[in-house]
């Protein structure tokens, strides 16, 4: 592996390495001594030019656990502010002697762009815009397979504001690379503008799509969304979207429910749902450290 | 004045046809043209060796950002006029989205005042509202004094329909022509590529196709409401290409262009997030490539106009979205043409048809016959080119054709009777 800029760069044998990796990473978050020696004397930055907690914490507590050093940058500390560009600021960072850069950022494409700029450093996409969030996607196949047994022909509804998610673009991917189906349940308005090459149905009724589903993954609504823009009220689009204590009961008691954080409860899913035995968030965000672990293992190669 | 010259070997070819003939200029017009005139040549004279070329009356350029006043690290009249003359051009229309724009006399002065040293013939076009807001009408009578004779807000449309009307109403008085560049704001919002397939897998915002095409139907409407003229500035959808077609079999004198990037690029371009393929209107799609290169053949679009874009490196080092949009093409426009489109047609569309549409005709453009000025450009049809950025006489890089290889080139451009290029070399 070069960069991990999107799930198309790993293929379906690259994201079951991944897993497989995870696996054995998985172990190491439940000893007392939760360290392994594997990228001593590797440093590893994050940079985030977009504000995330959770992602930021899990691939800095990844690194950590692999015994890489870890530089953390972000915008609000930094001469981004007093104008300096995403290009200069990645050549300097690389040029103190980073291995790889864990990049975020709210333009699409910019860890793309990045891989073209650095010399030698991997570069990991934290989330790019509405384009990617590959390590996303490979947590939540990880975790569903961990309850599933696997994924294959397993059938899985995205749903939500699938138009401005970076989650959803990776996850059809990744879901659809390991064997599943993938249904698309979303406001017309909150789609995007072509779904040509995606391998996916689509459905409008929510009702009738969950008896059916095995994984059903939450997108969050992003409350501007809800100004009226794209959906005329949040208390509308909870009606036909959210998954309500009501809608819920429609669920196969096998069914998986997940959530790329952070929920908003009453919206996109219902308090009490949400703490159902079926939704995995939490385990979600454990694995999500064991599979930043086994990215960051296969691309730095071990090697101190 | 510059020295005679002779352009000896070629065959000329303009609006009246093509033979094989010699031409004599001196004191910046055409002197003679025939089989056998060079010998009528003064013995002084500079013999330009036009061997295996055509000899044409110069491109002209509708389209292009000069960037001076106020963004002259990306590119000045000097170094644009550059470029337009490498490029076989012998007049340019100076777009007024400059830094002031060109809505008042003083401005528009000052770059008449650059361009009468540069390469070639330099053409200001004005604004259609004071600053480019939209908001009120420009002095458009005190710049037409001045012979500006194209008028447009490019680098957006104007939004207002009322506002566009009068616009309309009041340009039909003084005989010039207003230039949309066809874009609805509030659909484009945002928009950083175009809307379809490829936008949505790599999750950038598109401006959809409807955002162009909604103010060509709206503009063609008010065309016929005021019988003004009304030119279309780069098109770059099927659909609007359809509307013009509607509109000329209606007898509404509208005109169009469109750009060398939109007749060969598309979307799928911008796979690779690298901001030198952004462009305001986006690449489109390989179906809108065809219906435009269609309506190029059967006369909808009147003219090729290259909509040269010079930005410096560092603006086009950002993200993506946040990347100005905008691509060189005046030492490319001719090549990148040339791949698609037969000599006679390239040059009808880039050269008698355009200067027509500026109000530089006959002066440019002309018939290549005694007496006319000497305005030429002569074109290799078999030089073979391999574009390299950084030996672009352009002061910026954003060309989307780095490593392109092409057949057919100019070689030597004369301005009013000076050679400015010789065997592709800029002279001064």
């Amino acid at each position: 592996m070069t960069h991990l800029l999107s799930v198309s760069d790993l293929g379906r044998d690259g994201i079951e390495e991944v897993l497989r990796v995870a696996e054995a990473f998985a172990e190491v978050g439940t000893r007392p001594i939760r360290k392994v020696p594997t990228l001593r004397g590797k440093a590893i930055a994050t940079l985030f030019f977009e504000d995330s907690t959770r992602t930021r914490l899990s691939f800095e507590t990844a690194a950590k656990r692999l015994s890489a050093d870890v530089l953390s940058f972000s915008v609000g500390a930094s001469s981004v502010k007093k104008g300096e560009s995403v290009r200069d600021t990645v050549e300097t960072i690389e040029a103190m002697g980073m291995d790889a850069l864990v990049v975020r950022h709210a333009s699409a494409g910019v860890p793309v762009q990045v891989s073209r700029w650095v010399r030698r450093c991997k570069v990991v996409n934290g989330g790019d815009g509405w384009h990617e969030h590959p390590t996303q996607a490979l947590l939540d196949c990880f975790t569903v397979r961990q309850v599933r047994g696997q994924i294959e022909g397993l059938r899985v509804l995205v749903v939500g504001d699938v138009l401005h998610s970076r989650v959803a673009r990776s996850q059809v991917l990744a879901y659809h690379a390991l064997g599943a189906s993938v249904t698309l349940v979303a406001p017309g308005s909150l789609l995007p503008a072509s779904l040509e090459g995606w391998p996916v149905e689509v459905g409008d009724d929510l009702d009738a799509e969950l008896p059916k589903a095995d994984v059903v993954s939450l997108l969050r609504l992003q409350a501007e969304r809800g100004s009226g823009a794209f959906v005329p009220t949040l208390r509308e689009y909870t009606a036909r979207f959210g998954l309500t204590a009501r809608r819920a009961q429609l669920l196969d008691p096998d069914a998986v429910v997940t959530h790329p954080g952070p929920m908003v409860r009453g919206v996109e899913i219902a308090s009490d749902v949400a703490d159902l035995p079926q939704a995995v968030v939490t385990r979600q965000v454990t694995n999500g450290v064991a599979v930043r672990m086994a990215v960051l293992f296969l691309l730095l190669g071990g090697a101190a | 004045m510059s020295r005679p010259l002779v352009l000896r070997g070629g065959e000329v070819l303009d609006a009246c046809g093509r033979r094989r003939a010699d031409v004599v200029v001196a004191g910046g017009v055409v002197r003679a043209v025939g089989p056998d005139v060079a010998r009528e040549a003064p013995s002084r004279a500079q013999v330009l060796d036009a061997g295996g070329c055509v000899v044409a009356p110069g491109l002209v350029d509708l389209h292009a950002h000069l960037r001076e006043p106020g963004r002259e690290e990306a590119e000045t009249v000097e170094t644009g006029a550059r470029s337009a003359a490498l490029g076989g051009y012998t007049a340019v229309v100076a777009m007024p989205n400059t830094e002031p724009p060109v809505d008042c006399a003083a401005v528009a002065q000052e770059v008449l005042r650059l361009g009468a040293r540069a390469l070639v013939e330099v053409a200001v076009a004005g604004t259609i509202t004071v600053g480019r807001e939209g908001e009120r009408l420009a002095p458009m009578g005190e710049l037409a004094a001045l012979g500006v004779r194209i008028f447009t807000d490019d680098g957006a449309g104007v939004q207002d329909g009322a506002l566009m009307r009068r616009a309309l109403d009041y340009a039909r008085g003084l005989g010039v022509t207003l230039a949309q560049h066809c874009e609805d704001a509030a659909l484009a919002a945002g928009g950083a590529m175009h809307e379809g397939a490829c936008s949505s897998r790599l999750g950038l915002p598109g401006a959809p196709a409807a955002a162009e095409e909604t103010m060509v139907a709206r503009d063609i409407a008010l065309a016929r409401l005021t019988g003004a003229r009304l030119h279309f500035l780069h098109l770059s959808t099927a659909g609007s290409v359809e509307l013009v077609r509607r509109a000329k079999s209606e007898g509404l004198s509208v005109t169009a262009e469109a750009a060398p990037h939109h007749l060969v690029l598309t979307d799928a371009a911008c796979a690779g997030y690298d901001p030198t393929f952004k462009v305001s209107p986006p690449l489109r799609t390989e179906v809108d490539v065809e219906c435009l290169r269609a309506g190029l053949a059967d006369g909808v679009i009147d003219a090729i106009a290259t909509d040269h874009a010079p930005h410096a490196p560092e603006a086009k080092d950002l993200p993506f979205d946040e990347a100005p949009p905008g691509m060189l093409g005046l030492e490319t426009a001719l090549p990148v043409v040339l791949s698609f489109l037969g000599l006679e047609l390239a040059l009808d569309r880039m050269s008698w048809r355009p200067a027509r549409i500026a109000g530089l005709a006959p002066r440019q453009g002309g018939p290549v016959v005694e007496g006319a000025a000497a305005n030429l450009c002569v074109i290799d049809p078999a030089a073979t080119w391999t574009v390299d950025p950084a030996r672009l006489a352009s002061r910026s890089r954003n060309t989307p054709f780095a490593g392109w290889t092409f057949t057919g080139r100019n070689r030597h451009t004369i301005v009013a009777g000076e050679a400015v290029v010789v065997d592709a070399e800029a002279q001064r």
